[in-house]
């Protein structure tokens, strides 16, 4: 399978090596990762719940994030804000997480559902637009980006990976946005949101979006529906991250605390 | 006349016969309780016994990040249920003299996935002649855990060290190899106690007014014993001893604390 064969080709003379290590069964790795002739083979839920076993492996879930087209005037850009909060079960096990992956200066990717699934396969994602740029000598496209991302995790459709993201940057074209899923979907849209906080980020976005926005009309937008979010949903909170693509590439405009976007309303509300 | 004897399951004190004539039932069950009773037996059906790969060994792990240090820290505890394996077996391993990983979770993985990080530090020396750098650990650590997605090293591990410019260091990850840089985090069976105190002592969490003094190394040590020492008060998993390494960069030194063995 993929994974194995992903993971094989970084360190292949290692590889070899150590399963001479072992004399037993060559290739562990591989194997295990098949999921082969093992009998208790850990099925897609991973809830291990055998009797006197209470505590089960718990992973991060639970996020919010956004990413929209704008336009002002004849400028066009991508604004990606998300949360940062990572739970495992009911436990909050990180604030600070980041959940905008920097595949290259000109292309994000957003987190949301299994925190090893999506860091992982957009790493590997980004060494494949670096491959193509090589290979090619030029940049790769939004939509080609994308497309590698969801046939990469096409091949595990079924098995249990958890994985909603945006790819969003710059090309030829213009500003792309793609959003891909671990079922296998490849969308290409004007405006998404994704993560157990995303119906209330959609409210605020889709009130919010107007044809002609500037910049900080569009950041303010995006912090605010990730605010609100983080609001409602147990399972988003911690900082809010923007990013601004533009024809340069992308940068990133800002992290604020929740509290202090919390305070920052209130005040602005009891003043208006 | 019909005589009619039965056996009431409940209580067994009774012998109930009712006859056409009618006898009275004597119940003698209020008199003694339920301290005679029979229990009911009912037929399930076939049982399935099940084999579980995993088990969990206990154990608490914590790491701190100073300015120029880092501190990682193990109870030594290893247990299974309710029982007490060994009171002698730190979770903390060495890798390099600038990184200490520590593992919670099934001892057995902890086991494998150290060899396997030994020999990985092992092959990556001989074929670029360096140590590999925390960081570096830290990427490896995450793409070895993650090859293993379908069949997860039940370990939650810490990576503790200094960084290239000789700043404290540390990485935390969930078993399939989802990792951040921390400035302190703990892992385990008291993770949920203790993280909430870290937060409010290192981090000033939820705090105002307060001056955001940087973490000297004989205070990050204090903050750790009394960490653990409040751990093995409330979580059974933890307790017997407490071994902290010490990551500087004159390397790394290990100090020990007994903890309470009930």
């Amino acid at each position: 399978m993929a994974l194995a064969s992903v993971l094989r080709s970084d360190y292949t003379d290692s590889v070899n090596k150590l399963s001479r290590f072992d004399n037993g069964p060559e290739k562990i790795e591989v194997r295990a990762a098949l999921g082969e002739d093992l009998g208790f083979a850990v099925n897609a839920s991973f809830k291990l719940s055998d009797e006197g076993i209470k505590k089960k492996m718990e992973f991060h879930h639970g996020t919010t994030t956004l990413a929209f087209k704008f336009k002002h005037g004849d400028e066009h850009g991508v604004i990606v804000a998300v949360d940062s909060r990572a739970t495992a079960g009911s436990y909050i096990a990180s604030q600070t997480v980041k959940k905008v992956i920097e595949i290259n200066p000109y292309l994000l990717g957003t987190m949301a559902g299994g925190a090893a699934d999506c860091s992982f396969w957009e790493r590997n994602l980004a060494r494949h637009c670096r491959i193509y740029e090589l290979r090619n000598k030029e940049r790769i496209s939004v939509a080609a980006a994308s497309k590698l991302l969801a046939n990469m995790v096409y091949q595990y459709k079924g098995m249990g990976l958890s994985m909603g993201t945006m790819v969003c940057g710059w090309d030829k074209r213009g500003p792309g946005l793609y959003y891909v899923d671990s079922d296998g979907s490849r969308v290409c849209g004007d405006r998404f949101s994704v993560g157990s906080g995303s119906l209330y980020a959609y409210s605020v976005l889709d009130s919010g979006l107007k044809d002609d926005m500037t910049v900080e009309e569009a950041c303010e937008l995006g912090r605010r529906a990730i605010y609100q979010a983080t609001y409602r949903d147990a399972y988003s909170g911690g900082q809010v991250n923007l990013y601004h693509v533009h024809s340069k590439g992308w940068t990133r405009i800002s992290q604020e605390d929740v509290l202090m976007l919390h305070q920052q309303y209130k005040e602005k509300a009891e003043q208006g | 006349m019909m005589l009619v004897l039965g056996l009431l399951k409940e209580q067994t004190g009774i012998i109930v016969l009712s006859a056409a004539c009618g006898i009275v039932a004597m119940d003698f069950s209020q008199e003694f309780g339920n301290s005679g009773k029979m229990q009911d037996y009912y037929y399930t059906g076939p049982v399935q016994h099940h084999f579980s790969p995993y088990t969990d060994n206990g154990g608490t792990v914590l790491a701190v990040a100073g300015e120029d240090f880092s501190i990682v820290a193990s109870d030594t505890r290893l247990s299974e249920y309710y029982s007490i394996h060994s009171r002698d077996s730190p979770k903390c391993y060495k890798l390099t003299p600038s990184t200490v990983i520590a593992c919670a979770g099934f001892h057995g993985d902890c086991l494998t996935l150290t060899k396997i990080i030994e020999a990985r530090l092992q092959l990556y020396k001989h074929s670029n002649n360096k140590t590999m750098t925390t960081g570096a650990i830290a990427a490896m650590l995450s793409t070895i855990l993650y090859g293993r997605r379908f069949f997860p090293y039940y370990v939650y591990n810490i990576i503790g060290g200094l960084d290239e410019e000789g700043r404290g260091a540390i990485y935390s990850f969930d078993p399939v190899g989802s990792y951040q840089r921390d400035a302190y985090k703990a892992a385990g069976s008291a993770s949920a106690m203790l993280q909430p105190l870290l937060d409010n002592q290192i981090g000033f969490k939820n705090m105002e007014g307060v001056q955001h003094v940087p973490l000297t190394l004989d205070k990050a040590i204090q903050l750790v014993k009394d960490v653990f020492i409040s751990a093995t008060e409330r979580d059974i998993c933890t307790g017997d001893g407490l071994r902290i390494c010490i990551v500087t960069k004159e390397g790394i030194k290990e100090d020990t604390l007994p903890l309470r063995k009930d």
